[in-house]
Order: C-alpha cells, then sequence, then structure tokens
C-alpha cells in the first residue's frame, strides 16, 4: 500500500498544487465549464423549461447518489439501487390500482407509497445483514438482489408495462412547488437531513469512522454493525423512493427499464462529488453536483443530437476521470 | 518451494468442502436429469447445451483469473457483445481470421482494464465498470445497433455449429484446450503462482519480488481474451454478431467462479472448480426448462434471474459458514 501511495505522490510532485486544486474543485470547475458550453452551444438552453426537465430528471439520481454516498463511506458499494427502484416501482401501481386502493383512494395512495418504501427498506437490510453480520462482500452481497430484484419486480408485473392515471400518485413526479418540480424540493430537504445526520450526530460521525478504518471504530466499541446495516437501509429507502418519483413522472412502471443502469450514474456522481471508495468521506452535497453533472453531461449531449451510444462512453470517461483525479485524494 | 505451494493447494482443495459439494451436486443433477427426461441424455440436449455454456465456462475461468488477484472484471459481458460484432464483419475471412481478429479486440479491451488498473491504480471494479460502459457503447456505435450477420458462405459458423469427428462441438472443444492450457499455467507456471500470490497479499508479493504488475496485467489481458472468444462462439453458433447480448454474463461468470468455490478476496482458485460451478449453473437451467417443457411448473422467462440471484444467496452462505468454520479452526490450531 505505501509503497503504491509514494510511487503517485513522486508522479505528481510536479503538478501537485495544480492537481491539488484540481482535486477539490474539481467538480465545481466541470459544472462551470458544462454550462459555458452549453450556453454557447445549445440552443433554448437559458430557458426554465430546460432548468425543469433538468431538475426533475436530476432528482432521482441525486436522491440514490446520497444513499449511495453513506454506502460509499463506510467503504462498501451498494450494486442494488437500480432493483430496488424497479421493484418499489412496480409495486405502488399494484397496490393503488388494486380492489383495495380503488375502494379507499387515501387510504391506497398512502399504502402505495408506505409498502413500496418498506420494501425497499427490507432490501436494504437485507443486504446490510450479509455485509455485517456474514462478512460478505459488499460488491457481492448486493449482487443478489441487483440480479433478482428486477426479476421479482417482472414477475410481479409479468413484465407488463403498468400504465396508470392517478394525479395524486403523480404528484410525487410531476408536482410544482414555487415553480419548479416537488421532487428537486423533496430532494433538497433529504440532503438537508442527511447533511445534519453526517456532521451532527452519533450515526453519522460512526459512518465515517468505520470507513475511515473499521477496525478501530469495532475496537473503540462501535455499533459497527448496526450502523453498517442502517446505511445500505437507508440507501434501500432513498432508492425506493427515486424507482416511485419515476413511475409517478411516465405515469407508468416499467420494471425492465426503471432504475436500468442507475447503480452507475449514482456511483458516478458520488465519485464526482467527491466520496472516496475507499470511504471516511460523505459529501452529501457533493452526491447533488455530482448528480447534476452527470445529468448535465447526458442533457448536452443528448441536446446536440449525440447518440446515446456515445454517451456511454462519454459517461465510461468521466468515471475512470473522476476516480483517477482522487486516488491521491487519501492521505 | 513454488512445488510445496502446489502440494499445499491440492491438500487445500481436498480439504475444501465446496469443492465436494459442487461436484456432487453436478452429478447428482445430471443423475436427476438422465431419470426424470428422456431426451435429457440426447445428442441434441448435450451439443446445445456444451455449445450454449462453453462461453459461459470460457469467460467464468478469465473471471477466475482476475478474481484470484482479487480483482474483478465487470466488462466481460459487453466486451462478448463486442467481439461477436468484430468476428461477424471479419467471417467473409473465415475463422482462421475471424477467430484471432475476435480475441484481439478482447484483449485491446483487457489492456484497458490493465492499463487503468495497474497504471492508473482504479479500483478494478470501477475501472472495468467503466470498460463495460464503454465496451457497450463501441459495439452498438461499430454495428449501427444492428444485429450483424455472418458470412454463411465462409467456414466461420463451423465453429457453433458443426462438430469435430462428429463427436463434440467445435466450439467445446477450443473452450476445453484454452481451460487445459490455463490450468498448467495456473498450476505449474510462476506466472501462475504470481497471480494466487497477489490475491494473497500483494504487498507481501512486491516485498517478495514477485512481479505483481505483469501479473495482474497478465489477468485482465487473459480475462479480455477469454471474453473475446465467448463472442467468437456467439457469433458463430448464432449467425450473427450481437451488439445488445452479454448483459448479466459478468454476473453469471462472477457466479460460477464463487459457486466453484474460489474466494473472492482472492489468493485462492480453481479453474477445474470454476468449470465445474459454470457446468452447474448452467445445467440448474437446462433442467428448468426440462420441467417447464413438461408442464409441472411454469416459469416465466423473468424467473430465471430470481432463482439465479437466490442460487447465488445460497452459495453466499454456504461460503460464509465455510469461512466462518475454517477461522474458527484456524484460531484452535
Amino acid at each position: 500500500m505505501s509503497t503504491k501511495e509514494t510511487e503517485i505522490q513522486i508522479g505528481n510532485v510536479k503538478n501537485r498544487d495544480w492537481g491539488k486544486f484540481l482535486r477539490s474543485n474539481g467538480g465545481v470547475l466541470a459544472l462551470i465549464v458544462i454550462v459555458l458550453f452549453n450556453i454557447a452551444f445549445t440552443p433554448n438552453f437559458l430557458q426554465m423549461q430546460t432548468l425543469f426537465v433538468n431538475i426533475s430528471q436530476v432528482a432521482t439520481i441525486a436522491i440514490v447518489a446520497m444513499g449511495m454516498t453513506l454506502v460509499i463511506a463506510t467503504g462498501g458499494i451498494d450494486l442494488s439501487v437500480g432493483a430496488i427502484m424497479a421493484l418499489a416501482g412496480a409495486l405502488a401501481p399494484l397496490i393503488f390500482s388494486s380492489e383495495f386502493g380503488q375502494a379507499y383512494p387515501t387510504l391506497g395512495i398512502i399504502a402505495a407509497i408506505a409498502l413500496p418504501l418498506a420494501a425497499a427498506v427490507f432490501c436494504g437490510l437485507f443486504n446490510g445483514l450479509l455485509i455485517a453480520n456474514l462478512k460478505v462482500q459488499p460488491i457481492i452481497a448486493t449482487l443478489i438482489f441487483f440480479i433478482s430484484g428486477r426479476g421479482i419486480a417482472q414477475v410481479l408485473t409479468n413484465g407488463n408495462l403498468q400504465t396508470f392515471s392517478n394525479p395524486s400518485f403523480s404528484y410525487l413526479g410531476t408536482g410544482k412547488i414555487l415553480g419548479l418540480p416537488f421532487q428537486g424540493w423533496l430532494a433538497l430537504a433529504i440532503a438537508i437531513a442527511l447533511y445534519f445526520v453526517v456532521t451532527r450526530t452519533t450515526f453519522g460521525r460512526y459512518i465515517l469512522a468505520i470507513g475511515g478504518n473499521e477496525r478501530a471504530a469495532e475496537l473503540a466499541g462501535g455499533p459497527v454493525k448496526r450502523v453498517k446495516i442502517g446505511v445500505y437501509m437507508i440507501c434501500g429507502v432513498l432508492s425506493g423512493l427515486a424507482g416511485l418519483i419515476v413511475v409517478a413522472i411516465n405515469s407508468a412502471s416499467d420494471a425492465a427499464r426503471n432504475g436500468n443502469l442507475m447503480e452507475l450514474d449514482a456511483i458516478a456522481a458520488a465519485v464526482v462529488g467527491g466520496a472516496l471508495l475507499q470511504g471516511g468521506r460523505a459529501p452529501i452535497f457533493g452526491a447533488i453536483l455530482g448528480a447534476v453533472i452527470i445529468q448535465l453531461v447526458k442533457y448536452t449531449l443528448l441536446a446536440n443530437g449525440i447518440e446515446d451510444e456515445v454517451a456511454l462512453i462519454a459517461k465510461a470517461v468521466i468515471i475512470l476521470a473522476a476516480v483517477y483525479i482522487q486516488q491521491a485524494r487519501k492521505e | 518451494m513454488l512445488d510445496t505451494n502446489a502440494f499445499d493447494l491440492r491438500k487445500y482443495i481436498s480439504r475444501n468442502p465446496q469443492s465436494f459439494a459442487v461436484w456432487i451436486a453436478l452429478a447428482l443433477l445430471i443423475l436427476f436429469g438422465l431419470i426424470r427426461y428422456e431426451n435429457f441424455g440426447g445428442a441434441y440436449n448435450i451439443t446445445s447445451f456444451l455449445n450454449y455454456n462453453s462461453m459461459f465456462i470460457i469467460i467464468s475461468v478469465g473471471m477466475c483469473f482476475v478474481i484470484m488477484t482479487g480483482g474483478i472484471d465487470l466488462s466481460v459481458g459487453s466486451v462478448a457483445a463486442f467481439t461477436s460484432v468484430v468476428a461477424a464483419y471479419l467471417s467473409p475471412y473465415g475463422i482462421e481470421v475471424a477467430l484471432p481478429g475476435a480475441v484481439l479486440a478482447g484483449v485491446c479491451f483487457g489492456a484497458i482494464n490493465a492499463f487503468s488498473v495497474v497504471i492508473l491504480r482504479i479500483p478494478p471494479f470501477i475501472a472495468t465498470l467503466a470498460t463495460m460502459l464503454g465496451a457497450k457503447g463501441g459495439a452498438l456505435v461499430i454495428s449501427g445497433a444492428q444485429t450483424i450477420s455472418v458470412d454463411w458462405g465462409s467456414n466461420f459458423t463451423k465453429m457453433g455449429m458443426e462438430k469435430a469427428l462428429n463427436i463434440l462441438p467445435w466450439s467445446i472443444v477450443v473452450v476445453g484446450f484454452v481451460v487445459i492450457v490455463l490450468w498448467v499455467v495456473l498450476e505449474k507456471t510462476t506466472l501462475g503462482r504470481t497471480v494466487l500470490a497477489i490475491g494473497g497479499g500483494e504487498d507481501a508479493s512486491v516485498l517478495m519480488g514477485l512481479k505483481v504488475n505483469r501479473a495482474t496485467a497478465f489477468v485482465y489481458l487473459l480475462s479480455g481474451g477469454c471474453a473475446g472468444l465467448a463472442g467468437v462462439i456467439l457469433a458463430s453458433g448464432f449467425g450473427a454478431g450481437q451488439p445488445l447480448e452479454g448483459i448479466g454474463w459478468e454476473l453469471s461468470a462472477i457466479a460460477s467462479v464463487v459457486v466453484g468455490g474460489t474466494l473472492l478476496t482472492g489468493g485462492f482458485g480453481s479453474v477445474t472448480a470454476t468449470v465445474v460451478g459454470a457446468l452447474l449453473l448452467g445445467l440448474v437451467f437446462n433442467i428448468l426448462n426440462f420441467e417447464n417443457g413438461k408442464g409441472t411448473i411454469s416459469f416465466s422467462a423473468y424467473w430465471q434471474m430470481v432463482i439465479r440471484g437466490g442460487f447465488l444467496f445460497a452459495v453466499i452462505l454456504f461460503q460464509a459458514k465455510v469461512n466462518a468454520g475454517r477461522s474458527v479452526g484456524k484460531t484452535q490450531s
């Protein structure tokens, strides 16, 4: 470990100042560059409509990315977020379109939000138990739901696209407060709450302690297992919420596509926002910054008529660049 | 010193209950299939089973090498899709050009992974994730998001559709040959021992003067090449380069490796057990298909993923238990 790090440091001596600057402000710089590029080249960029579309899209990435940031802060990773989105998204229409949901619309909506979120928490609990109690590596433990979660959603819906018309449920994805999308405000509220959790509660301090040095945290008598399980449960419930929002935006639930590749977006957003894959840092607002960058890159490519396939390659380059720039961050 | 290592390893395998469990499970499943379904042992089922699973065997073995170093390669599925398109484009020149060409394309992606992991020091998980996206995008770009039909006039489709000496499909013969070579590499060469040593402890391996970087680069190149070979079999067996295939293959490969008893932390692993793991997973689905055909159950295609996940869960539980028992034994001795 130490030999590797000295190598990296020696390699970076020349442009250390530049590198340091880039590392601490890279995300903001990238955002400025993208926005300037769009103002110059993308038609109709500076319009309320553009802002609205981007906020409503970015909110789901940001919500999942915040959960992912907490997981990554403990040195873990959660590949199951996209599958949990699909599962929660498939459950909601099943519930409010059921006989019970039709008979008692209000209760139906409450159940259609609460039960999928409960299922999402359960998925997180499952991940957390495997990781904390059975000491399974996070990549592998979350692989189980990554593989089967979407399958369960498809079995539940027979693979059908569920379309519906339910204005009160759709408020999650199409509602407006002060002219801006409801889910944008929701993401902001979650960010403030999580920021408070990370900086002001013992639970939050333990998240960082586990990522910094799990063994030390354990020897210090910290509730390592409980904190780890809690982190995966939070990530699970946030993924479930994002799944509900996507379904609400579309007024349709497609288990095959809801949250597809979201794990990549979320990891990329967390890393671009400054999370270290080794753990120990939980930049909640960084995750939002990262999500905004990922979304704007997607939007920029799309608005300028570049194909989806090339956008995939661009995303790959962003992830690699972000991780590479951060490599030397860990002192 | 190397010899004693090899000896210890074999003893280790014989002590590893999971290797036994996998062999026994495979034998029992085959027996079950033979008794329950009349066409199970028929030439058609065996040929199509081996043809289809030869792709998974080869990427699983490549993955096994990567995992033994403590790394992971998530790009194999996309790389196989990419190389299947390359193979389809090269098919008019015959298999003797298309095969090396596609494998080389796979090795190129492996080189990108190796560069990211060894030179840039990016964690394998992220590096290969990026390659997965890049290869997927690349496959769609070079194919125009269409399946690319192969040249049926050349000998290209022989690989996936005909049998060597009328006994075994060419695909499994080629894969079998590669697997044997890789088994020798792992068990009998310094390179193979270094791969295991890295997984056992990278820093210690560096301090021992082992060529760690070279061996790490090798496993990613190898995994890329194996994915390339799987791409050739894919294009040859289905008569088309398929840019949209390969989704979830990395998971099947990881599952095969884990089922085979290779530790995900690296440092221990077996080529043969991985092959058996891949066969076992393939067989589970083969039997489910037969069961569907009999009408006793009717599983939609969606169940496949659920069952695959459940299977992985069972194996993880088993491994966790075995490992727990092992560490208890360690503290006692």
